[in-house]
């Protein structure tokens, strides 16, 4: 039984066909591509199955159950984790609060702890900061621990986002478009990073990007939507030259 | 630590690294020697700089009333607060640094616990000079604590609560009818059932139900407000408001729009003092917790939250009942300080003044909720002789704040109790 399942998942947005009879299968610890050009209905994909929007038919099967639904709060506990296409951080926070508040599912101390802080209180948070310093650390990010998270530059922002995603253990990160605005060089840090993740805590990683190189040494399997349908499947030297994917992407960097 | 003076051998000790290095507690000793040279020879000061009598509030209300007074009430406050507090808070650094240290490494709990005492021991023979000190002193803690519970809602949460007025009558009104009706022989709930000696000690507990009543009131409010995204809080709250007022208005069991008076005196000065501590305690270490600071997510980023396995719904609600509680306890209090209510105290005038102390203090932050509670009653209570220019001056501060620092004035700073009481030497 694969990790995440998805049948025939379809969804409107008044007239717009968004989402179109898509399907999924997530083993874990793949790590897998989702690519297709602009508004092609990807980041709904990924919106849908995190319950930000319900699916208006289909199943979402994690783990063996039925996820549609659920509250996104709750999905996420499952462990779907994921980060934003436009970085979605919270202004206000330090980094290193970014990291612990992800952990959030794992307190125990309930409202006694935060209205009178506990020694049991002391003592989780005192783990979960190590855990966020920890998750820090393997981003590369540690030093701006106590910085408020819009004073990064954005490729530290987008590790942090990441950071964060991790903070929640998820068994399957869901990354949209991870290196967006990066140079090569922090582009080659990523793929690093994803691998080594994928690597440390074995988790399935399911990746919408518009560098199809990156997609193409990086993924497993990809997967190209275009009009909210999935028009080709497949390995990467089989979607390299897949005439549909070249005739879809027409004028843009294929030819890796 | 065992030479606190050190630094002054290669750095020049000037004025403000001088102050800088002055511990908390050696501030609090200083103040609480200047209010004891005010009780030994303040009237005669007052008396011999022709002033009419001690002056009450820092010479604040003098100066306005006769401007003619204005150097008298400068040299007053210079002599007898200014000078001494600067004086012994510098000449007993070494020593306060070194107790400083040494509570702190004992524990810093019982090191906060001293400053409290030192700070209180100050505040009671301050205002113990006059009623109108003592009064003063009451409303404003009381301020202290609806300012930061309303920005708990306002600030921490960002969404914008209507409710407070609504939330302290009915803990008024819950902790007023649980005394009167048990310790005291009214007029409208008959003779007392417990004796009256009892009292001082229920207390708390009519206030803890107050509280809950509140809390129950926010419930209602909770859950058609928070079940979507959107603004339907602010609505939903100012309705609840004016609901709350017009059913105490109708409820004659009560008094109706009459109010309710000869609340025993319950809520002397220390009481009141705890229950800001406790209200200002509680809050800080929930907005510091990870629970806490999961408003501030819901506030910057719902769908991030959400998507970070927090539980939106429950943790806006919690706090909006959290918030609520310590309105409900302020409430009760202030029934108890003035032994009066009735319900046209808890209309849009009083909303008003507490949105105004959360905006003007700053939001997202207990300091700025004490600055502003503070600051607010004591200009408040100053600008009283200019009567009805006060509601002129008032706005157009709070306008200027806005202006240049739109998040109030000490915004979005975290309230450190033990960088607060470290030594500094
Ligand atoms: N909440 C919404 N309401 C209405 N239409 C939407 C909504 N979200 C997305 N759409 C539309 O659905 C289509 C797919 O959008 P989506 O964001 O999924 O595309 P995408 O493949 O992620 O594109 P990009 O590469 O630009 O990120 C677009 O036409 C978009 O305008
Ligand atoms: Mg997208």
């Amino acid at each position: 039984m694969p990790l995440l399942e998805i049948k025939n998942m379809t969804h409107h947005f008044g007239g717009l066909r968004a989402v179109h009879d898509y399907n999924l299968a997530i083993e874990p610890g793949q790590i897998r591509g989702l690519i297709g050009p602009n508004g092609a209905g990807k980041t709904t994909v990924f919106n849908l199955i995190t319950g930000i929007y319900k699916p208006a038919q289909g199943h979402v099967i994690l783990d063996g159950e039925n996820i549609v639904g659920f509250q996104p709060y709750r999905i996420a506990s499952k462990g779907l984790g994921r980060t934003f296409q436009n970085l979605r951080l919270w202004r206000h926070m330090t980094v290193l609060e970014h990291v612990k508040l992800a952990q959030y599912s794992k307190i125990t101390y309930g409202l006694i702890g935060a209205f009178f802080g506990t020694p049991k209180r002391r003592k989780e948070e005192a783990e979960i900061k190590e855990k966020a310093y920890s998750l820090l650390k393997m981003m590369g990010v540690e030093h701006f621990a106590d910085q408020i998270v819009i004073n990064l530059p954005y490729g530290a922002q987008r590790r942090v986002e990441m950071a964060r995603a991790l903070a929640t253990e998820p068994k399957i990160l869901f990354l949209d478009e991870p290196t967006a605005g990066m140079n090569p060089e922090e582009l080659r840090q990523m793929i690093g990073i994803i691998r080594q993740v994928r690597d440390t805590f074995g988790v399935a990683i399911f990746l919408i990007e518009h560098r199809l190189r990156m997609v193409m040494e990086l993924c497993e399997q990809i997967q190209t939507l275009v009009f909210g349908e999935v028009i080709a499947e497949g390995v990467p030297e089989d979607i390299r030259n897949n005439p549909k994917v070249i005739e879809a992407y027409l004028g843009k960097e294929i030819i890796v | 630590m065992k030479n606190t003076d050190l630094p002054e051998a290669g750095k020049q000790d000037t004025f403000r690294t001088s102050l800088a290095r002055i511990p908390l507690l050696g501030w609090l000793i200083g103040a609480l020697v200047a209010v004891l040279l005010e009780h030994l020879t303040g009237l005669r000061l007052a008396e011999a700089l022709l002033l009419p009598k001690v002056p009450v509030l820092f010479g604040l209300v003098t100066m306005l009333k006769t401007p003619l007074l204005i150097p008298s009430s400068v040299f007053y406050v210079l002599l007898i607060y200014i000078l001494p507090t600067f004086i012994v808070a510098r000449l007993t650094r070494p020593l306060t640094n070194r107790l400083s240290a040494g509570l702190f490494n004992l524990s810093p709990a019982v090191s906060a616990v001293i400053h409290l005492g030192v700070f209180y021991a100050a505040l009671h023979l301050w205002s113990e000079i006059s009623d109108y000190r003592v009064l003063t002193v009451k409303l404003t803690l009381i301020a202290i604590m609806l300012t930061l519970s309303l920005n708990l809602i306002n600030g921490y949460m960002g969404e914008f609560s209507c409710s407070h007025p609504g939330f302290m009558a009915l803990g008024a009104y819950t902790a007023s009818v649980f005394t009167l009706s048990l310790f005291t022989d009214s007029r409208m709930f008959g003779t007392a059932v417990f004796q009256a000696g009892y009292g001082p000690f229920l207390f708390p507990a009519a206030l803890i139900l107050g509280g809950f009543t509140a809390a129950a009131g926010a419930l209602i409010i909770a859950i058609p407000s928070f079940r979507t995204r959107g603004d339907y809080l602010a609505i939903i709250s100012l309705a609840f408001m004016f609901i709350v007022k017009s059913m105490i208005e109708n409820m004659e069991v009560i008094g109706g729009p009459r109010g309710l008076g000869g609340q025993p005196d319950y809520a002397n000065l220390p009481a009141v003092f705890v229950w800001t501590v406790l209200c200002v305690w509680m809050i800080n270490n929930f907005v510091q917790s990870v629970l806490g600071k999961a408003l501030n997510a819901v506030r910057d980023d719902e769908t991030a939250a959400d998507a970070m396995t927090v539980n939106t719904r429950q943790t806006k609600m919690t706090a909006f009942m959290f918030g609520a509680f310590w309105a409900g306890i302020a409430g009760g209090l202030f029934a108890h300080v003035l032994r009066y209510v009735n319900p046209a105290t808890f209309g849009i005038q009083n909303l008003a003044e507490v949105l105004a102390m959360v905006y003007f203090g700053g939001l997202n932050s207990v300091y700025g909720s004490i600055v502003g509670a503070v600051s607010m009653n004591l200009l408040g209570e100053a600008l009283r002789p200019l009567e009805i220019y006060k509601w002129i001056i008032i706005p157009l501060l709070l306008i200027l704040v806005m202006i240049f620092r739109p998040a109030g004035l000490i915004a979005f700073k975290e309230f450190n109790v033990r960088n607060l009481i470290r030594p500094r030497g």
